[in-house]
């Protein structure tokens, strides 16, 4: 076998900067994308949720084409082919104090589009999760549709869509992987550019699936300390599934 | 706001609500005097749930006419008499002149008991949250829960529950409070608890509305005794009357079985 354990080592523990680089740039293209993908999935889940069909269609159109295309098709579309045809280009924007390419707005945005999408399914079902009487409770002390959604029925919400939402993140984490198509050089393609140059391929693609399973190993212990702080002020899931109310519905009062 | 608006708190008249094909109610008319406890009968499927949902317009009506206050519910008047439905702004602010308490409590299960009471006089009508406090605390010693502020509902009992429910409806400092079945999910110990807090209530003088099996609570409590049957008004009086000489051959019938 062709193992060299010192480029191994080496590569594990003392990255080079390509590789921090890399790495950093995962993790800002993955968060960006992430919020981008919740605010939009809030957005759309609102939308759905109407009764009125210009807000409701839209949102379904949206779902369907990105949930019915492969994640891939949609950056290269989005960076590559929109270009290509004269319709739009993602130009470099001067931030002042750094530059932030084309290819990596392209990136948040076509990841943060695919999430909008998956997410709008999750928020909506965990509205839908919330019991109807929150709602009559709600209008009948005077509250607007806005407050009683901000103030009751999403944080109730959030409870049953912390734990989904946690493995979308790590499914995000993975997936940024794939922008390195469109030349942004997040942790794949710094690989694919240090392997290039030193040939090493078994050694340098083993650590680069150790960083990923580092980055989603920590990912999990901070969705766990999530899940159990917004389940604090919730009722044990058992007697939230078998509450008074419910026992004694089935015992028929 | 003429004198004689002044002495209704609600007027509904001519309420039509139906599920599709099947009609509800039928054209009921109600009017409740300040300080009246009404309190509605029937049998099951008789509409009177439908009819209080009606008034604070958690229920679409097809047709009729509902004042609360002198002021329209749910619909602008046009110069020329017709109706248009009123935005959403305003008639979350008529809601607030109106007390509800559902069978389900419904209370805000993420917040604790202190919390519930607090929470729409701070967000809807903008009270300080030090003032909406005193308030909250005043109103869970007058319901008999004040070692229960800071529990969550899912730590209290269904008559406690249920008294936090009526604490949070009266912060709202409503001019009427609307009853639909309060202690029909309750285990039967705790029925007595909730009934005893609208009894005091209705001392003090608050406008009531109550749907209720609770025929005890009925005869004691009631200024009018109102009997629904089938989506129809078929008979009101004094409780004394109704329970003792009710007129209505279907009112005898329900207080038949009931009794």
């Amino acid at each position: 076998m062709d193992f060299n354990w010192d480029i191994f080592w080496q590569y594990l523990l003392q990255p080079s900067d390509v590789y921090l680089y890399g790495l950093w740039l995962t993790c800002v293209i993955s968060v960006s994308a992430m919020v981008l993908g919740c605010a939009l999935g809030l957005a759309a889940a609102l939308m759905r949720l109407s009764t009125n069909p210009l807000l409701q269609y839209p949102v379904r159109f949206y779902v369907w084409l990105m949930r019915g295309t492969p994640l891939l098709v949609q950056i290269v579309f989005l960076y590559t082919a929109l270009a290509a045809g004269g319709i739009f280009r993602f130009e470099d924007i001067d931030l002042g104090w750094f530059i932030l390419p084309g290819n990596i707005q392209a990136a948040i945005i076509a990841l943060g589009l695919n999430e909008g999408a998956y997410m709008a399914e999750i928020i909506r079902a965990g509205i839908g999760a919330v019991d109807k009487g929150q709602y009559e409770a709600s209008r009948s002390l005077g509250m607007t549709f806005g407050k009683l959604m901000r103030r009751i029925v999403l944080p109730q919400a959030f409870r049953v869509i912390v734990p989904p939402i946690g493995n979308e993140f790590n499914v995000m984490l993975k997936n940024t992987t794939l922008v390195s198509v469109i030349g942004v050089q997040e942790l794949l393609l710094s690989t694919q550019m240090v392997t290039s140059a030193t040939f090493r391929v078994f050694e340098l693609y083993l650590v680069v699936a150790i960083y990923f399973l580092l980055l989603t190993t920590l990912w999990g212990f901070f969705q766990r300390w999530l899940e159990v702080r917004f389940s604090q002020s919730a009722p044990p899931a058992s007697s939230r599934m078998f509450g008074r109310q419910a026992m004694k519905l089935l015992r028929g009062r | 706001m003429t004198s004689l608006n002044d002495e209704f708190v609600i007027e509904a008249s001519g309420i039509h609500k139906s599920f599709g094909e099947l009609q509800i109610l039928k054209g009921i008319s109600l009017q409740v005097r300040r300080g009246e406890v009404v309190v509605l009968i029937g049998a099951s499927g008789s509409g009177k749930t439908t009819f209080i949902r009606c008034i604070n317009l958690l229920e679409d009506i097809q047709a009729g006419r509902i004042r609360v206050n002198g002021q329209a519910m749910g619909y602008r008047e046009r110069p020329d008499g017709s109706l248009v439905r009123d935005t959403e702004r305003n008639i979350a602010r008529q809601r607030r002149d109106i007390g509800m308490v559902f069978q389900r409590f419904n209370l805000f299960p993420h917040m604790t008991a202190l919390e519930n009471i607090i929470e729409a006089p701070i967000q809807v009508l903008g009270v300080s949250r030090a003032a909406a406090l005193e308030d909250a605390r005043r109103l869970l010693g007058r319901v008999g829960l004040t070692d229960k502020a800071d529990h969550y509902p899912a730590q209290l009992s269904g008559g406690q529950q249920q008294r936090v429910a009526i604490a949070r409806a009266l912060a709202m400092k409503p001019q009427a409070m609307l009853f639909d079945e309060p202690t029909s999910a309750l285990d039967p110990e705790t029925v007595g608890e909730v009934l005893q807090v609208m009894k005091e209530l209705a001392e003090e003088g608050m406008t009531m509305v109550v749907v209720t099996h609770e025929m005890g609570f009925a005869r004691e409590v009631a200024d009018r005794v109102v009997v629904l049957d089938q989506g129809e008004l078929i008979e009101q009086g004094p409780p004394e009357q109704i329970f003792s000489q009710p007129q209505h051959p279907r009112t005898r019938a329900f207080l038949s079985r009931v009794l």
